[in-house]
C-alpha cells in the first residue's frame, strides 16, 4: 500500500507513460469513451424514465378509466347492440363489492368521447370547449392545479347545484382579456351563466385532457345536459399496493352482471388503464436503463482491452528498460506493481475525464430539454452508486487487465532482455 | 571475493545441448582488476553473467564475497544484484527518458533510498565520473563516452564488491577507450574489485591479471603488468 503513496512511485509511472504521449492519449480515449457513453446513455434513460414519471404525476398511477359502450353478444334476454350506461348506484356497487379501490370519481362529459362542445360567452367573445360534471372526489385521483385565487368545484357545489365552473387555461386566453381576473366573473354555458371560481392550469394527466377543459358539479351537469343518474364514465384509482390489472377484470366482472352483459362479451365495456399503461412505461424505461448500461459497461470493457493492449505493446518496446532495471536491482514484483500501477492509473484517469465530460453532456442536455415539456425528458442524471460502482470495476478490470502486460513484463530473463536490441 | 569451483553451463538448443562452460574453477581477491579474454563463444560473457546473478550455473559453485549464490530466484536476484554488483556494458544500457542524474539515482531508488539522498549520492558519482555539469542531460544529448561514465556513475552509487563490465569499450574509439580505462583503473586503485570482459588485448593489458577462456575451459590466467591509460 506504501507504494501507492511513494511519490517516487508516480514518477516512475509519469515518466514511463509519458514516453508516448499520442498514444497514451489515444489509449486514454477508448476508456473515456466507454465511461462517457455509460454516463451519458444511462443519464438520459433515467431522464426518459423521469420524462414518463412527470407526464403521470398528475394522475394516480394506479388508476383506470371504464365508459359502456354497446353490447355484442345476446344475454340474459336481451339483443345485441344495447348500449350500455352506468349509474351512479353502479360507484356504490362497486366500492361495495371490491375493496382495492381506492376512489371512484363518475364523471359525466360532453364534447369529448360525444355531444357537443359546450359554447361559452363572454360579452363579444365566444367559444366551444369540452365541459365535465365532476365530483370534488376527482382531484383525488387526476389532481388539479388551480391557479392562484381559485378553487376547485366543492361539496357544497354539489349539493346546492350551484352554477360554478372551473375554466381552463385557453379558455381564459380566448375569452378574456389579458389582464382581467376572471375569478368571481360570469361566463354563459350554453345560454345560461355560470360563475367562475377558479382557473385550471393545464398540465396533462392522461388522453382526454386538454387546456380548454371546463368543470361543473355533477349535479350541475345533470340538470343542464338532463343527465338523470346516468354517468358516462368512471375514473377509478386503486391502493397503490393493489395489482391494477386484476382491479380492472374484478369492475368489468361486477359492471357486467349489474347491467346484464355476457361474462365474455368483450365489446360491452371500454375502459383505458393507465395503471398499466405506467408499469408497461415504466418497464420500457427500466429496459432502456439496463440496455444503456450494457453498453456503457461493454465499452468500458472494450476501452480497458485497449489499454491491456497498449501496455502489451508498451512492455515489448520497453524488454530492454525492463532488463536494464532488474538488472540494477528492480525485483519482479517491482516491475510488476508499475505496470499496473500505470493500467489502473490510466483506465481512472480516464474514467474520471469521462465521468466529467458525461456529467457536462448531461447538463447540457438538461438546459436544452428544460422548456420542452411535451418531451418526456426531465432532469436526466446517474445516481452516485453507479458511477462508484462503474469507477470500481474499471479499477478491477484496469488492475486485471494490467496483469497480463505485468506477467509478460517479468516472465523474459533480463539476461535476454538486456540482449534485445 | 569471487570464488567459483568446478562451473558448468549448458545452453539447450532444440535437442542439441550446447555445453558452453565446461567446469570453470576461477577466484578472484578483494581490489583485483581482472580481464576476461576469449573468442566470441569461449563462454566469457556466459562466465559474466552467471558472476552477475543475470544466469545460472547447471553445476558448480559460486560464493561471493563468503555468501554462497544459490537457489537464486528472480527476487532474490535482483537484491544480490542491488547490493553487491555494479554493471557496465557495451551498450550502455542507459534509460533514454531519464536524466544523468536519474539513471546514476535509479540502483538506490531500488534500494529504497530517500530521493534527497538518492539526489545527492547520485551528484557526488557524476562529480566522481567528471559530468556534474551534465547531471540533468538525457543520455541522446551525451557522447559514447560521457553516457559510459554515467553508466559507470550508476554501477557505483550503490557501493557494490563487485564491477563487472562487458565490453566497456566496445562501442568507443580508442580514445574515448582510453579515458573510460582510466576511470576503470582509478576506481580499481581506490580499491574496487573489477572484471573485464574484453576481447581487446590493449584492454586487457590495462588490467591487472588477464584469464583467458577458449570453449568453455581457463586455458590461461596470468597476472600482467598494469598499463597505465592515458
Amino acid at each position: 500500500m506504501k507504494i501507492l503513496f511513494d511519490k517516487d512511485t508516480w514518477q516512475e509511472i509519469f515518466s514511463s507513460i509519458g514516453q508516448n504521449k499520442v498514444r497514451t492519449i489515444i489509449t486514454v480515449i477508448g476508456v473515456l469513451w466507454g465511461i462517457f457513453l455509460y454516463i451519458v446513455l444511462s443519464g438520459a434513460a433515467k431522464g426518459v424514465d423521469n420524462g414518463f414519471e412527470r407526464q403521470f404525476e398528475r394522475i394516480s398511477s394506479n388508476s383506470l378509466f371504464i365508459w359502456g359502450e354497446a353490447t355484442s353478444v345476446p344475454y340474459d334476454g336481451f339483443k345485441t347492440g344495447r348500449s350500455i350506461n352506468f349509474k351512479l348506484s353502479d360507484v356504490i356497487a362497486l366500492k361495495n363489492r371490491i375493496p382495492e379501490i381506492q376512489h371512484i370519481a363518475p364523471r359525466n362529459s360532453s364534447g369529448v368521447f360525444g355531444g357537443s362542445k359546450a359554447q361559452l360567452v363572454n360579452g363579444q367573445k365566444k367559444g366551444s370547449y369540452n365541459i365535465y360534471g365532476d365530483f370534488p372526489i376527482l382531484t383525488t385521483i387526476t389532481t388539479k392545479n388551480i391557479f392562484k385565487g381559485g378553487r376547485f368545484i366543492n361539496e357544497s357545489d354539489i349539493q346546492n347545484k350551484r352554477k360554478v365552473c372551473v375554466i381552463g387555461e385557453r379558455t381564459l386566453q380566448e375569452l378574456f382579456e389579458e389582464d382581467e381576473t376572471p375569478i368571481g366573473k360570469f361566463i354563459r354555458i350554453n345560454g345560461i351563466y355560470f360563475k367562475i371560481i377558479g382557473v385550471n392550469k393545464f398540465i396533462t394527466s392522461g388522453p382526454i385532457d386538454t387546456d380548454g377543459d371546463i368543470f361543473i358539479p355533477f349535479t350541475t351537469y345533470e340538470r343542464l345536459y338532463n343527465t338523470g343518474e346516468y354517468v358516462d364514465f368512471l375514473l377509478v384509482s386503486a391502493y397503490p399496493e393493489a395489482d391494477i390489472v386484476k382491479v380492472e377484470a374484478d369492475i368489468r366482472e361486477v359492471l357486467k352482471k349489474l347491467h346484464h352483459v355476457s361474462p365474455n362479451d368483450k365489446r360491452a365495456l371500454g375502459g383505458f388503464n393507465i395503471g398499466k399503461m405506467f408499469k408497461q412505461i415504466t418497464q420500457f424505461a427500466s429496459g432502456i436503463t439496463f440496455l444503456s448500461m450494457v453498453i456503457g459497461l461493454a465499452t468500458i470493457i472494450g476501452g480497458i482491452i485497449g489499454i491491456g493492449n497498449i501496455l502489451l505493446i508498451s512492455v515489448k518496446e520497453r524488454t530492454k528498460e525492463i532488463g536494464i532495471r532488474r538488472a540494477i536491482g528492480a525485483t519482479p514484483k517491482e516491475i510488476q506493481t508499475q505496470i499496473m500501477l500505470e493500467s489502473v492509473f490510466l483506465t481512472v484517469i480516464a474514467g474520471i475525464i469521462g465521468i466529467i465530460l458525461g456529467a457536462l453532456v448531461l447538463s447540457g442536455i438538461n438546459i436544452v430539454t428544460k422548456n420542452m415539456t411535451d418531451l418526456p425528458f426531465t432532469n436526466p442524471t446517474v445516481p452516485i452508486p453507479y458511477i462508484l460502482g462503474a469507477l470500481f470495476l474499471m479499477v478491477v478490470l484496469g488492475t486485471l487487465i494490467g496483469l497480463i502486460p505485468a506477467h509478460r513484463a517479468v516472465s523474459i530473463k533480463p539476461i535476454d532482455a538486456l540482449r534485445e536490441e | 571475493m569471487i570464488n567459483i569451483t568446478n562451473l558448468h553451463k549448458s545452453y539447450q538448443m532444440g535437442k542439441n545441448s550446447l555445453h558452453v562452460l565446461k567446469g570453470i574453477d576461477f577466484k578472484v581477491g578483494e581490489g583485483e582488476l581482472v580481464a576476461i579474454m576469449g573468442s566470441s563463444g569461449s563462454g566469457k560473457s556466459t562466465l559474466l553473467n552467471i558472476i552477475g546473478m543475470l544466469d545460472v550455473a547447471n553445476e558448480g559453485t559460486y560464493t561471493l564475497d563468503n555468501v554462497p549464490i544459490e537457489n537464486l530466484d528472480e527476487t532474490k536476484a535482483a537484491k544480490y544484484r542491488n547490493k553487491f554488483l555494479g554493471f557496465i556494458f557495451q551498450s550502455f544500457n542507459l534509460i533514454n527518458y531519464k536524466t544523468a542524474l536519474e539513471n546514476v539515482a535509479l540502483p538506490l531508488y531500488y534500494q529504497g533510498k530517500k530521493r534527497d539522498v538518492r539526489q545527492e549520492k547520485s551528484l557526488e558519482y557524476l562529480e566522481k565520473v567528471g559530468l556534474k555539469k551534465w547531471a540533468t542531460h538525457l543520455p541522446s544529448e551525451l557522447s559514447g563516452g560521457q553516457k559510459q561514465r554515467v553508466a559507470i556513475a550508476r554501477a557505483l552509487v550503490s557501493q557494490p564488491k563487485v564491477l563487472l563490465a562487458d565490453e566497456p569499450t566496445g562501442a568507443l574509439d580508442s580514445t574515448t577507450s582510453n579515458e573510460v580505462m582510466k576511470l576503470i583503473q582509478e576506481i580499481n586503485n581506490e580499491g574496487k574489485t573489477i572484471l573485464v570482459v574484453t576481447h581487446e588485448e590493449e584492454i586487457a593489458l590495462m588490467c591487472k591479471r588477464v584469464v583467458r577462456l577458449k570453449d568453455g575451459v581457463i586455458v590461461e590466467d596470468t597476472l600482467v603488468n598494469q598499463k597505465k591509460a592515458i
